[in-house]
């Protein structure tokens, strides 16, 4: 069942830039199960969205199929929705972007929706860099079928119900990077401190934004012997850096010792700061991210934080070299080349 | 048996009125010299009839092209061959046998004729095409291509062709390289010389004339269509390479980069070429869910992988327009082959209580004009419109009307709420709220308003205000409006078009897309020839409109003319009109070529009481195969019973 939640604002709820709180952001209640790692996803795209004062209409979200695709429902209702078929979001949110760029594309698939069924999408999208979040919701099996094994499953981890991988799993960030995708970062479900700036910078950079995000399946897949599982997740995590997304004209917060910081501007406004945790790779350096993640995987870690950053690269509309009046806002004085010059066409055809 | 005199081959005296085949390799660069003379033909005020018959190779195969010239304003497919020019060794057997008595062989006799090719009923023409280039031209590949413009020049003396005219196209065609102007028409004048001067002259003969068909032009259906979503305003396209519907994507490429920019120069368009046909029409549903006219092509292969989402289309009420130009299936059947048997994998395209709307366009004029209106209808019922042409239609070059776009006309951009529609409101907006009881509802695009107006488009069952809902009664009231939204469509389609008679014959024909010229011809000659009334009905579109059925109920005895098969059309009529159509005798044409009139005329006159089958009978081919009407025996032999 599901229903919209009520509206009422609380008199000392904090209001954003715009004058609106958090419920303004938020969407349906869950149907989820309890404790499911997908809900504290949408918690953080609420909380993101309501610090990034953005306009919750201005959002368009995207799935395919899957318990993680249904989330989109649980978050910014004012923005319209599209849970797709199982599988084709990215082409959704390429036709969507192309229509009109304008809007901020959060979209969401699971590691089944994404790594099997979808992955030939998921690979064009990234080449063809569309200006997006892509929230990849990792279980490490099938929530809505009932806990099959994914295409992201470890050869060793043991789902709830005894079945265990076998097949070498596909990292899905190791391939964004290979492809070229602009932003790539992990994340676990269970930090938002982590999750919450990612998604505000992941917003914010033009072009494609992957963040894979460990979210335990409470019900298939959260036995300790799983390495999707909230335990595992906790002891395993290892993240690359600390990062923080500072939005335009806000004071750089004085907790940052200098030297140790890094700092990135965005080109839809503000910027991202890194702090180096213990790995000491320059977001920017491919090579040396894959490098550390290749190796937290062989020692069996968990390697999260902001993997890549290249915010300058140009996105599907540069290369196609688009108007900047979004194209499904152009009308027969635009569009239609008029009667005249088809007498001209029909000329050419004599 | 006709017993032929050896040395006394018959005539076939005609002024205007033969066909030509063309038979070539693959490759070789006849198909543009082919296009040129048709061009000439075509200036001079013949309708001409142009078919590319071309193998799935790009190099060293056969292929053929054949070309009708006619005066009466017969613009489909014959039937029958009055001139070969055999230059394919590899199909010179089959080429020659299929030539009417008394007709025409041009090869090359450089070398010695085959003894195989012998037949005493025609008449050869012997040239020595490649010793003419080889003495005249120096370097290999210009010899290849000139030799092609020498069979043309014998063309062109043997049968009176203006030569002003083909030296007016040569300069219009190479203006920018003189010297290749120089090197063709140096072609032209060596073999018109050699004509002259070695050849006899012969019965077939064109001369300039004024066209029935009034400014008519000469454009292929995949032109007339990609210009046709110009107008409409389409901005989006996402296409997966496949013939024959890539000429399409790339006619709409050529003139949006001519036709569509902002005072900057930045594109009002975008064209994505996806990675597969599923990506291409889920681009196309997205841009289309978020206000762009956005539109895909392919052809029967890529139809089967869209279904799931057609579905999706359908089901979650979203506008999207699919160009299917068909070609022979199942599978990768002839790939480079034209039919008509996509109609029932595109009428119910994917799982569940699917149906589309198909429009069908029957002339290259029509493709410009439907494909505009397939823009409209999808705002207007926003659901997914699938124009369904073939790769006759849509590749070869047809004699058409103008293409005709009304001064100031408006896109119907249907029952969809801006902001100010959304303020006004009084009631709670809901997405599946059937207000005007028509089925089709209000739409509101993302962004539109900062609290109304948003909801949650999904392939998933939900109540009237797009909330998720497993309700068996929320499903079923949901389905029952989108069949009321069906028989709106039926008003809104293309209406079919009495083509020829007055509606009171006894006899009807229905016909669609690709045949509608040969059966025109058809019923025409059938009439001229044998005394037959007969009426045509041109079908433009499922959803049938109500005339459908009542020209099934008013006709004694009916047919139906397709290039599939199974006669799917028919089955669309049973399903749909019911006993009205149970009695149709399908003709169904599906060997790859385009249909011709004599097939259509063989198959009616076989069916027919009156049948008088003397007169033009030698021209006629063997036999179609004709498919018998529901559960009926029909009384004629039926080679392919249903
Ligand atoms: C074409 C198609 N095949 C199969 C399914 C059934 N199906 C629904 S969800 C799903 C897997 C979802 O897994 P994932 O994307 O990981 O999402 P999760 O439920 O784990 O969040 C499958 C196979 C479908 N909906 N469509
Ligand atoms: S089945 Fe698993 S993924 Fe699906 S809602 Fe329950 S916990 Fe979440
Ligand atoms: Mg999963």
């Amino acid at each position: 069942m599901s229903y919209i939640a009520p509206h009422f604002r609380h008199p000392d709820q904090a209001l954003n830039e715009l004058g609106l709180s958090r419920r303004d952001y938020e969407g349906a209640l869950s149907t989820l199960c309890a404790g499911c790692g997908h809900d504290s996803i949408s918690a953080a795209v609420v909380q993101a969205s309501f610090e990034l004062s953005l306009p919750p209409h201005r959002f368009a979200k995207i799935s395919g199929i899957g318990c993680s695709s249904k989330t989109p429902t649980y978050f910014l209702g004012r923005s319209h929705g599209f849970n797709s078929v199982h599988g084709r979001m990215p082409s959704i949110a390429s036709g969507a972007n192309l229509a009109n760029g304008d809007l901020h594309y959060v979209a969401v698939s699971g590691d089944g929706d994404t790594a099997s069924i979808g992955i030939g999408q998921f690979v064009h999208v990234i080449r063809r860099n569309i200006d997006m979040l892509y929230l990849l919701e990792n279980n490490g099996c099938y929530g809505l079928t009932k806990g099959q094994d994914s295409a992201t499953t470890d050869i060793g981890s043991k789902a709830k119900a005894g079945h265990e991988g076998f097949l070498p799993p596909i990292d899905l960030c190791a391939m964004a990077l290979q492809l070229g995708a602009g932003f790539v970062a992990r994340s676990f479900s269970g930090d938002k401190q982590q999750l919450v700036p990612l998604i505000k910078a992941a917003i914010k950079h033009r072009g494609f934004a992957f963040i894979d995000v460990i979210s335990p399946c409470v019900t298939f897949n959260n036995n300790a012997e799983s390495t999707k599982s909230y335990s595992h997740a906790r002891s395993a995590i290892h993240s690359a850096n600390v990062v923080d997304y500072v939005p335009e004209r806000a004071e750089i917060s004085a907790d940052y010792a200098p030297g140790d910081r890094l700092t990135v501007p965005l080109h839809n406004g503000g910027e991202v700061v890194l702090r180096k945790a213990d790995s000491d790779f320059q977001p920017g350096d491919a090579m040396a991210a894959l490098n550390a993640m290749q190796r937290a995987t062989a020692d069996g870690e968990i390697l999260t934080g902001l993997l890549y950053l290249d915010p300058d690269k140009p996105d599907l509309h540069s290369m196609l070299q688009t108007s900047t009046r979004h194209l499904a806002g152009l009308g027969e004085e635009e569009l239609c080349p008029g009667t005249a010059l088809l007498e001209q066409l029909n000329e050419e055809c004599r | 048996m006709v017993e032929i005199k050896a040395e006394a081959p018959g005539s076939l005296a005609a002024v205007n009125d033969f066909v030509i085949k063309f038979a070539t390799v693959n490759g070789s660069g006849s198909s543009s010299t082919n296009r040129l003379f048709t061009w000439a033909l075509f200036r001079m005020g013949l309708s001409v009839t142009p078919k590319n018959i071309f193998p799935s190779n790009i190099q060293g195969l056969p292929t053929w092209f054949e070309l009708r010239v006619n005066q009466r304003g017969f613009v489909g497919r014959r039937g029958g061959v009055d001139l070969v020019v055999g230059l394919n060794p590899q199909s010179a057997v089959q080429d020659l046998a299929e030539l009417s008595p008394g007709g025409y062989f041009l090869y090359d006799s450089t070398r010695p004729l085959n003894p195989a090719l012998h037949r005493d009923d025609i008449h050869y023409l012997p040239v020595p095409l490649t010793r003419i280039c080889a003495q005249e031209f120096s370097q290999s590949r210009q010899r290849q291509l000139l030799r092609n413009m020498c069979y043309v020049g014998v063309l062109v003396e043997l049968l009176g062709v203006e030569l002003d005219v083909m030296h007016g196209l040569l300069e219009e065609q190479f203006g920018h390289k003189p010297k290749l102007v120089q090197l063709n028409k140096r072609a032209l004048e060596l073999s018109g010389a050699y004509t002259r001067e070695h050849l006899p002259s012969i019965d077939l003969r064109v001369e300039r004339c004024e066209r029935s068909m009034e400014r008519a032009i000469l454009l292929d259906g995949n032109t007339a269509l990609a210009l046709g979503a110009i107008y409409a305003g389409a901005t989006v396209a996402a296409w997966y390479p496949i013939t024959p519907s890539t000429s399409l994507v790339e006619a709409f490429e050529r003139y949006a980069k001519r036709l569509r920019h902002d005072a900057s120069g930045a594109a009002h368009y975008a064209v994505v070429q996806a990675e597969d046909e599923l990506a291409a029409i889920g681009m196309v549903i997205g841009a289309g869910w978020n206000g762009a006219r956005a539109f895909t092509a392919t052809s029967g292969p890529g139809i089967s992988l869209m279904a799931e989402f057609l579905g999706l289309g359908y089901f979650a009420e979203l506008p999207a327009v699919i160009y299917d130009v068909q070609r022979v299936g199942p599978s990768t059947g002839l790939p480079t082959r034209t039919q008509q048997s996509d109609l029932l994998a595109a009428a119910y395209a994917s799982h569940g209580d699917t149906r589309h709307v198909l429009l069908l366009p029957g002339s290259v004029s029509e493709c410009f004009e439907l494909s505009a209106q397939a823009f409209d209808l999808a705002e207007q019922l926003q659901t997914p419109i699938i124009v369904m042409t073939d790769l006759d239609t849509g590749m070869n070059d047809h004699v058409s009307a103008p293409l005709q776009w009304q001064k100031g006309r408006r896109y119907e951009r249907g029952r969809l709420l801006d902001a100010a529609a959304l303020e006004q409101r009084e009631a709670r907006y809901g997405r599946y709220l059937d207000e005007e009881g028509d089925g089709i509802c209000a739409r509101t695009l993302p962004g539109t308003h900062p609290e109304k107006g948003a909801f949650f488009t999904r392939g998933t069952s939900r109540d009237s205000y797009a909330i998720y809902s497993e309700e068996g009664g929320h499903y079923a009231a949901n389905m029952d409006r989108l069949l009321r939204k069906w028989q709106r469509a039926a008003e809104l389609v293309p209406k079919p078009i009495l083509a020829h008679g007055d509606g009171t014959a006894a006899l009807g024909v229905l016909c669609y897309g690709s045949s509608v010229d040969s059966t025109l011809e058809a019923v025409q000659r059938i009439g001229e020839e044998q005394g037959i009334a007969i009426d045509m009905l041109r079908l433009r579109a499922f959803p049938f409109s109500a005339a459908v059925p009542e020209f099934c109920a008013s006709h004694s005895q009916l047919f139906i003319v397709e290039q599939n098969r199974d006669a799917q059309m028919r089955t669309l009529l049973v399903q749909e009109c019911g006993n009205t159509a149970m009695d149709i005798q399908a003709l169904c044409h599906y060997d790859g070529a385009p249909i011709t009139a004599t097939f259509i005329i063989n198959g009616i006159l076989a069916h027919t009481a009156h049948s008088d089958r003397d007169g033009d009978v030698e021209r006629i081919e063997g036999s179609p195969s004709s498919v018998s009407p529901g559960n009926k025996q029909s009384k004629q032999p039926t080679p392919a019973a249903l």
